[in-house]
């Protein structure tokens, strides 16, 4: 069977809905945020699915790749440094204990 | 892509890209969730590999499953006391269907869209194409992204502090 840029784009799609219900059922902050990088893989695997398939010749999408994995990879370091620092302060990661702003 | 050997090698990697990712969510225990984190992050840097991104399948290694992954653990260490347990809110069952509604429309929407794909080979080695295209298409997002690098770092420390 030959695998083409469906095969990828319904692994990219999988990948990012498993993502997102972690996301928006998980408790952990930290686990949220695990889920949110795999929703930056899928998007990588999407990106790079497209540039190999699309236009093989050009590098877009792997370019756009790199850039999404430092974004992330900074994205993650402040993140992780927010929840030990709200962990320092409120003993608890649970992210249904950040409620300050709540009405 | 027509070789029943790269069929075989696609599904098994896929396996181990959406397995792990499965266990992330359903797994109780937060350091399991780490170490399939780990799993799920080498599965993509295969997939790259089969797209024939051999500097991202590095880049991935490097920066997600060593880097990043690391970090998390890390994290997990310091913020011990409470939540080892990896729980759900009360929100499970919408979630569920909501998200599940959300991944059908999207295998419609992306498996029935006619893509304008080409029959091309890709380059065989990236690394040189991407040294190019970083410093000359792409020389502005490279520097700003260096710059944003920096502000993380820094940002990082300053947040966790100890004062």
């Amino acid at each position: 069977m030959t695998i083409g840029l469906g095969h990828f784009l319904a692994l990219g799609a999988v990948l990012f809905t498993i993502g997102l219900y972690g996301v928006l059922v998980k408790r952990n902050a930290i686990v949220i945020l695990m889920s949110i990088e795999l929703m930056f893989n899928a998007v990588n695997v999407t990106l790079v699915a497209f540039s190999r398939f699309v236009t093989p010749k050009l590098l877009t999408g792997q370019v756009f790749s790199i850039f999404v994995i430092t974004v992330a990879a900074a994205e993650a370091a402040v993140g992780l440094a927010i929840i030990i620092s709200v962990y320092r302060h409120r003993e608890t990661a649970d992210a249904q204990q950040f409620n300050l702003l709540k009405w | 892509m027509s070789d029943p050997v790269l069929a075989v090698i696609f599904y098994l990697l896929a396996a181990v890209t959406v397995l792990p990712a499965l266990g992330v969510i359903l797994t109780r225990n937060i350091i399991y969730a780490s170490i399939f984190l780990v799993i799920s992050f080498s599965g993509v840097a295969g997939i790259f590999v089969i797209l024939n991104a051999d500097f991202l399948a590095a880049v991935q290694v490097l920066v997600y499953a060593g880097a990043i992954a690391v970090l998390i653990i890390f994290a997990i260490m310091m913020t011990h006391n409470t939540m080892r347990a990896n729980l759900g809110n009360q929100q499970a069952w919408p979630a569920l269907v909501i998200t599940g509604a959300l991944l059908v429309v999207f295998l419609a929407v992306l498996l029935q869209t006619s893509w304008p794909t080409s029959v091309l080979a890709p380059l065989e080695t990236t690394t040189g194409e991407l040294g190019k295209l970083l410093l000359n298409e792409f020389v502005l997002p490279f520097e700003v992204v260096s710059v944003l690098l920096v502000a993380a770092m820094i940002g990082a420390i300053v947040i966790s502090r100890e004062d």
